[in-house]
């Protein structure tokens, strides 16, 4: 029995020129997250065993991504500690000339322990992304250390850090920003909160 | 009893297929895709106002064949600005990659600029839209290319076909995955 099923199947793509694959409809299924959430080296925002998981995978200069920001809080507030919020890098380097740059500044203010902080900022502050002494001024409102602040910047420390991500995000099928994965699957309905928390709990 | 549940599934799968499919008979039609094992048909277009990309100028390796509906799609990473960024894990497969949509050669220039896009974007113009069609990815009714993906071996035969839905940006997974199988013997 398997093997005639074996052998149906191997002759099926060789029918006829042009015959419908059918692929894309019938099985249609979202993309799942290839790279699964790791405490010790993704963000996580709230529980890192709780059991719904949100991740991000997003672009600080992004303007949809800047949109979904008050969003994703928006989530956080309405399901509280059942929830996780990870955020991924995943700039978009050819079209947002700062992406990079403020990708490695979250990053290097995430090494000092303050990641959150600092993530917020950005995309509270979209706009002065290409003015660094702006995200300087509250590396040191912060009380971090600038110095190591700034050299973690300038020398790219967080550069393998960042492309890992965005790597992942490609083999997880993320194809522009933001992309969400909800509970490991990717969310392709809109960045909004409502939307978001309702594929949240489905699934729960 | 294996039977049985073979058939019941292939029931199944009819019966979602049928309520899934939406459209006029001849959007179906055309919503037909080249198949995998099948040699692509070879095509000159204009890469620039001078000059012509053949796909036989690419035999002995891979090539990715991505027809798109349009340039300047109003998002901040269509497609083509993704797969710009993957390039360098495309180059890794030593695969090509071709772009092609039935805009003009004009807007081509303009758009892979803007979008800094590092391969060929062809246009399939005049007659518009006949390589898209051999290809089974031309949309007679809106008169644009489909949104799809071939990948094809150093030989030319088609590997991998994949048609998207509207509006669904496939991201460059796919192509990643068909690419790997390349190097697999006997798949």
């Amino acid at each position: 029995m398997a093997t005639t099923t074996t052998t149906r199947r191997s002759r099926r793509p060789s029918k006829t020129l042009l015959e419908p694959t059918g692929k894309e409809t019938e099985t249609y299924e979202p993309p799942k997250l290839v790279v699964p959430v790791d405490p010790s080296r993704d963000h996580i925002q709230g529980d890192p065993k709780a059991v719904l998981t949100l991740v991000e995978y997003g672009d600080y200069q992004c303007p949809f991504c800047g949109a979904a920001y008050p969003e994703v809080k928006k989530v956080q507030k309405e399901i509280g500690p059942k929830l996780r919020f990870v955020f991924r890098n995943f700039p978009l380097i050819n079209v947002h000339e700062f992406a990079t740059v403020a990708a490695e500044t979250a990053e290097a203010a995430g090494a000092q322990g303050k990641f959150w902080e600092m993530h917020d900022f950005l995309y509270e502050h979209q706009r002065t992304l290409g003015d660094h002494s702006v995200a300087l001024g509250y590396a040191k409102k912060l009380g971090l250390d600038t110095q190591r602040f700034e050299r973690d910047i300038s020398q790219h420390v967080y550069q393998k850090r960042i492309k890992d991500d965005f790597m992942g995000g490609v083999r997880s099928g993320v194809n522009g920003t933001p992309t969400f994965y909800v509970n490991g699957v990717r969310h392709d309905g809109p960045a909004e909160a409502e939307a978001m928390i309702e594929s949240l709990t489905a699934k729960s | 009893m294996k039977t049985v549940t073979l058939q019941r599934n292939k029931r199944k799968r009819i019966s979602r297929a049928r309520k899934q499919r939406v459209g006029t008979k001849s959007e179906r039609k055309s919503s037909s895709i080249l198949n995998t094992g099948r040699r692509a048909p070879n095509f000159s277009l204009n890469s620039t106002p001078d000059q012509k990309v053949s796909l036989k100028d690419f035999r002995g390796q891979p090539v990715i064949l991505a027809f798109y509906p349009a340039d300047w799609s109003p998002v901040c990473t269509d497609q083509l600005s993704l797969y710009a960024m993957v390039m360098p894990e495309f180059k890794k497969f030593n695969a090509e990659l071709l772009a092609i949509s039935v805009d003009n050669i004009w807007s081509h220039l303009a758009f892979a600029k803007d979008r800094k896009l590092n391969f060929p974007v062809l246009s399939d113009f005049e007659p518009k839209g006949k390589i898209s069609r051999k290809f089974g990815a031309y949309k007679e009714k809106i008169g644009e290319s489909a949104r799809a993906l071939f990948v094809l071996d150093d030989r030319g035969i088609v590997r991998w076909s994949h048609l998207s839905p509207d509006g669904v940006n496939p991201g460059a997974e796919g192509i990643l995955s068909a690419l790997e199988q390349l190097n697999k013997p006997n798949v």
